[in-house]
């Protein structure tokens, strides 16, 4: 018994090794030819054979910046609602809902994402959009330029509702697990429902929520098939959130097929390598996180 | 069965005998001031009734204690003083309990207004997961803005008051989670008293605390009651015995005896009380 599990622990971490050593020495020729190069350049050019990842990486970045910024304060929202102040004949209802949005497969929201979502954006909200932000220094010239409906922007909103069912399911789970004694207290002391949720519902469930946040984001840096119907596919860095780019998981996607020639399979590798490492430094950070505000709680 | 008892609540421990019967409560009353008082209330789980036509005084900076057996209905009593039942669907209660002139009852009644006015604490000792000082000052800031030493004192003095201050003034920004079950459940008294209530409910304060942290809390209720009117459920007649002032028993969901609570243990007058507080059954 004790040798079989061991044997399959074993066999996780050598697997694990297994894809880091072929993802370093796949990239190897990428990096060899690039150096740091690669990592900072935003040309991606396969006739001349000059690559650079900046352009996927920021795409990476940025549509997963986009889905947390709006799926966050949405899960909670649903969270707080179906654990608080919904009534019970409706809780079965929205959690059945909301676990039917996470089984369905990403090919699906890419359709529905390119035929659906993009010219609904393009036709009304990105033309608002650009005008409200118009006068406001900064936020003018993050939504400018002509109104696509495919782009960063609507990959970031894809992607927020793939990770909504994520967040959600593991922030309702965590809020059910404070002692309603606990929220009684509250109460008891003259507590609006909204003050229980902010100052003893969150405080108590915090590294919960920071996990159901991590699965999110984990999912949104590595979503592939539904960003590669909707972002546009461009290597390029432009201000306009509402112009087209790429992510790693979409480049990779895109282009192995036609990647001909040594250097361009090694930097779609070594585009690869990127996504494992900054996955890493997420959860690495996230993991830091969740240890300083347990040292704070003093548990 | 609960007319009877009900008419002579707690008089006739003032009153002689003879006059057993013949006396109405108005001209009888004792120089007590009702701070809250209960009349014909009903309350439902539902469509279960759990409380039946209940009418008690509750007075003015004194003790009541509420026994009876499990089930009878004392923390279902305790928890419609601060509409508690509201945070639940299907839980109604009919009736009046008159407050400060006003009913707790009215629908239109600010809850959270009045849960700050009567203040409760709980069986299991319910810090909130933050400091100690945050576990005080929680409460004066969802009323007050005070200046940082003025919120100071008043943490100070709530601990003072609730006989914790000299066991943890040293480690106030230490998490109210790592004390001992009986500082808990005093932190979670000076975190109700900090908010400067007039009435505080306990719901089986003692419960999950040992003989010695129970100890300190009833001598910290008795020290309480020259300032707040207290109403305290307890499942430990000993308990009722040495801190209340007055007494309910409870059972069935019927007040089946309230008095002096030396006149409920001592001269029972209905059999129910004495076959309870004789522990026949219960």
């Amino acid at each position: 018994m004790r040798i079989a599990t061991r044997t399959a622990a074993i066999t996780v971490l050598l697997l694990l090794g297994g894809v880091i050593i072929a993802l370093i020495q796949g990239s190897i020729p990428a990096f060899r030819e690039f150096g740091w190069g690669f990592l900072t350049a935003e040309h991606w050019n396969p006739a001349t054979e000059k690559f650079g990842a900046l352009a996927p990486i920021y795409g990476t970045l940025v549509t997963s910046f986009i889905a947390m910024l709006i799926g966050i304060p949405v899960s909670l929202g649903i969270a707080i609602f179906i654990t608080e102040l919904c009534p019970r004949s409706l809780k079965r209802p929205i959690s059945t809902a909301i676990e039917l949005l996470a089984g369905i497969p990403s090919i699906i929201y890419g359709i529905w994402g390119l035929f659906v979502l993009a010219p609904f954006l393009q036709a009304y909200v990105q033309p608002f959009l650009i005008a409200l932000f118009a006068p406001v220094p900064v936020l003018s010239s993050l939504f400018s330029g002509p109104p696509y409906g495919i782009g960063i922007f609507t990959a970031g909103i894809i992607l927020s509702i793939m990770v909504l069912p994520y967040i959600t399911s593991v922030t309702r789970d965590v809020f059910e697990t404070v002692p309603p004694v606990l929220k009684e207290s509250a109460y008891g002391l003259g507590c609006t429902t909204w003050e229980v949720v902010r100052k003893v519902v969150l405080p108590y469930t915090q590294t919960g929520v920071i996990g159901g946040v991590m699965l999110g984001l984990g999912r949104a840096l590595g979503e592939t098939m539904a960003v590669t119907f909707v972002i546009g596919n461009a290597h390029r860095i432009s201000a306009s959130l509402l112009a087209p780019g790429t992510t790693i998981s979409a480049a990779i996607a895109n282009e192995f097929t036609e990647a001909d020639g040594d250097l361009y399979t090694s930097s779609l590798i070594a585009l690869g390598l990127l996504l494992f490492v900054i996955t890493f430094i997420v959860l690495a950070g996230a993991r830091l996180l969740l240890l300083r505000l347990q040292k704070r709680a003093g548990t | 069965m609960n007319d009877q008892p009900i008419a002579g609540v707690g008089f006739n421990t003032v009153k002689p005998r003879p006059y057993l019967g013949i006396t109405t409560p108005e001209t009888s009353k004792p120089p007590l001031a009702e701070r809250i008082s209960v009349s014909d209330v009903n309350f439902y789980y539902g469509d279960y009734l759990a409380l039946k036509h209940v009418t008690m005084p509750i007075y003015d900076k004194k003790v009541t204690a509420l026994i009876g057996p499990s089930g009878c209905g004392k923390s279902t009593l305790l928890r419609i003083f601060n509409r508690m039942y509201d945070l639940y669907p299907k839980q109604r209660a009919e009736g009046t309990i008159k407050f400060d002139g006003g009913n707790v009852l009215d629908p239109k009644q600010d809850l959270n207004l009045l849960r700050a006015r009567i203040g409760m604490v709980f069986q299991k000792p319910t810090p909130f997961p933050m400091s100690i000082y945050d576990n005080i000052a929680f409460g004066i800031r969802l009323y007050e803005r005070l200046p940082k030493s003025e919120l100071d004192d008043r943490v100070e003095s709530s601990l003072k008051r609730a006989a914790l201050w000299d066991e943890v003034k040293g480690k106030l920004n230490q998490s109210g989670l790592g004390l001992s079950g009986g500082q808990q459940q005093r932190l979670c008294i000076a975190r109700t008293i900090a908010v400067r209530p007039e009435v505080i409910l306990l719901d089986e304060p003692t419960s999950a605390l040992d003989p010695i942290a129970t100890a300190k809390v009833e001598e910290l209720i008795y020290q309480l009651k020259s300032d707040y009117t207290i109403v305290i459920v307890t499942h430990n007649m000993q308990q009722a015995a040495r801190v209340a002032d007055f007494t309910a028993f409870m059972y069935l969901g019927e007040l089946i005896e309230f008095g002096e609570t030396a006149q409920i243990f001592t001269k029972p007058r209905q059999s129910k009380t004495e076959d309870y507080i004789t522990g026949r059954f219960g």
